[in-house]
């Protein structure tokens, strides 16, 4: 069972039925639960569009896009049925949020389905886990049944006349189905390939009708906006980055866990307050702050950062899917760069050439270069081929493999030249077994 | 409804066990589209049987309408669906960077020690498969594995022969009384 951790500058808006059994529809409903329903169903579409833009609530799957905005992109009048599709196929690697929204409560998920039917006219929605979250897929088809038995699903959904139902079903196994039109393609019984855009998913998605997609927690939060109001909620962050989100600490950390920080929370008092600081008193070396796709930052670039989505971008990386990776002094840059690139080798759909073709020379590059067998060239090579990786691919996989090896390129090119002309890894130690590739 | 779906889940034989076969039957029928079942079908029936056989395939291409080609280009795009069967219990070793920095590498060495076997191998006498996976969502729990669905989290090597004599001993328990986990880990 994940542990539950806590630290008192958490403020917690999304995290606050975490531990209480809200996962039971009675305990969700004497939590306050779907009283924010209620609220939209007398208040009207516009008005719950108005209240999610005013709340500043951006994507958490790492776009950061505005909420409300992506709402409002759906028309009104649709020759097909409209779609909410709810994004929990959560499989960044730093990034397990999800994983804690729906085992501790998968209510305020259905909530916000119907939220968001409500505001753009959807009547079918579907939460779509990645296929290792059985056990939480099993706890949210419980809690849809328990909607469904109270009326709050269904051809009339709280008496109000109008119709929402929802379907929820696990991916098999694959990262590039948590891009939003592989997504579909996944939904519609297909290989997750990406697909061409334009046309967007808010005109043209899942079965070629108007489709909204948010993440999970994205989802999770829209419930708590209109409880509280798109100015208190807005408030609690920073200018156009409202709210709280939860960051997943990970890596050599005293304390990891999910913490929920307000937005623009600093970067280094989370590392060393919120997470105790580098395990065993070590030295920082190096962040990645928002999963393994984000540009990783140096211990002088945190000195001063707030975790949000413009500063972020200021600083050359991203605030992505909230997984903070924490590096320590001990670890070699190479071999991190070589398993995260890896990942995006193994994952990479192969649908189109520079990320399938790419991702497969930087792993073969970056293993052989570990392995002591690099030529100065390669160093300037691994940048030059992420370089045209970026912006070159039918989807943003390409640009998650390619920003984060430049960026360990840029900024740790000592360390890599340390590898060169058969000398041995500088970190590998005794009893520590090199990296295998699979 | 076409008339090959129709056949399949009324008149042939199936390979599925009659639960499995009512529930594939009103999945498919729930979708706005018969197709979107698929995947969801996939990953039962691989839970049922243990992996996708040539007669799985066959059987999910008819209830669906689709062609048994059709059936594989989908199922091999899926790390999770197996066209070979698996131990009883699957060992799922995440090593990816949250894992890695917390030692994974030094607990999947374990399991390979262990059991005498690499990735994707199966024991001899099939209880146990060994796999390298990538991130299972268990970030800040490292390092993680998943048996079968179960996920074990915060992991030492030394924690390694307990887990495997655990899932061993429900082997033993359950030749013992067959209907007291019945339905779990198929």
């Amino acid at each position: 069972m994940p542990r539950l951790v806590s630290h008192p500058d958490e403020v917690k808006i999304i995290s606050r039925r975490f531990g209480l059994g809200a996962a039971s529809i009675d305990r969700y409903l004497e939590l306050g639960g779907y009283q924010a329903v209620k609220k939209c169903l007398a208040q009207g579409p516009e008005w719950i569009v108005e209240e999610m833009k005013a709340s500043n609530l951006r994507g958490r799957g790492g776009a950061g896009f505005s909420t409300g905005m992506k709402w409002s992109f759906v028309p009104k009048q649709a020759a097909k049925p409209k779609y909410i599709l709810v994004n929990g196929d959560e499989s960044e690697p730093g990034t397990c949020k999800d994983h804690l929204i729906f085992l501790h409560d998968p209510h305020s998920v259905i909530e916000g389905t119907i939220i968001a039917g409500l505001a753009v006219g959807a009547r079918m929605g579907f939460i779509y886990l990645r296929g290792e979250y059985r056990y939480l897929l099993e706890i949210t088809e419980r809690a849809v049944a328990e909607a469904y038995a109270r009326g709050f699903l269904g051809k009339d959904i709280f008496g109000s006349g109008t119709e929402f139902q929802i379907m929820t079903q696990t991916g098999a196994g694959a990262y590039e189905v948590g891009e939003e039109s592989a997504l579909m393609e996944s939904l519609e019984g297909k290989r997750g390939v990406p697909r061409i855009k334009p046309p967007f998913p808010a005109v043209v998605g899942l079965y070629g009708g108007p489709t909204v997609i948010n993440n999970a927690e994205t989802i999770a939060t829209v419930p708590h906006v209109i409880t509280m109001g798109a100015a208190a909620y807005a408030a609690v962050g920073t200018v156009r980055n409202g709210g709280t989100r939860l960051f997943c600490l990970s890596g050599h950390i005293e304390r990891p866990g999910v913490y929920e920080l307000p937005m623009g929370y600093s970067l280094k008092k989370m590392i060393y307050e919120i997470g105790g600081g580098v395990r065993g008193g070590r030295k920082l070396k190096a962040v990645v702050p928002g999963g393994s796709s984000t540009p990783v930052l140096l211990p002088e670039e945190i000195e001063t950062l707030g975790m949000d989505f413009d500063q972020l971008g200021k600083a050359g990386s991203m605030l992505g899917s909230g997984g903070v990776v924490v590096i320590d002094d001990q670890t070699c840059i190479v071999e991190f760069a070589l398993r995260t690139i890896s990942f995006y080798a193994h994952e990479s759909c192969g649908w189109c050439i520079p990320c399938r073709e790419g991702t497969d020379w930087l792993k073969k590059s970056l293993t052989r270069f570990h392995a002591g067998f690099g030529v100065p060239s390669d160093i300037d090579n691994i940048q030059y081929l992420s370089e045209n990786m970026l912006g070159r691919t039918f989807c943003p996989l390409g640009d998650a493999a390619a920003m984060p090896t430049i960026a360990f390129v840029k900024k740790f090119r000592k360390e890599f030249e340390a590898h060169l002309n058969g000398q041995p890894c500088p970190f590998a130690r005794e009893g520590v077994p090199q990296l295998t590739v699979v | 409804m076409s008339e090959n779906a129709k056949s399949a889940s009324s008149e042939t034989p199936s390979v599925f066990s009659p639960e499995l076969a009512a529930r594939f039957d009103a999945l498919i029928e729930k979708y706005p589209a018969r197709r979107s079942a698929l995947i969801p079908m996939l990953l039962y029936a691989q839970d049922e049987v243990g992996y996708l056989s040539d007669a799985v395939v066959a059987e999910i291409a008819r209830r669906i309408g689709i062609t048994e080609l059709e059936v594989r280009n989908v199922a091999t795009y899926y790390s999770m669906l197996r066209f070979k069967p698996a131990g009883k219990y699957n060992i799922q070793v995440c090593t990816n960077i949250s894992c890695m920095l917390r030692g994974a590498y030094d607990l999947y060495e374990r399991f390979q020690e262990e059991l005498g076997i690499g990735h994707k191998g199966v024991t001899a006498d099939g209880l146990f498969s060994l796999e390298e996976v990538e991130c299972i969502g268990a970030c800040c729990w490292a390092p993680a594995i998943q048996v079968n669905y179960d996920f074990h989290d915060e992991l030492k090597p030394d924690l390694v022969p307990g887990i495997l004599a655990a899932y061993a001993q429900r082997v033993e328990d359950r030749a013992r009384d067959p209907f007291r986990e019945k339905g779990k880990n198929a």
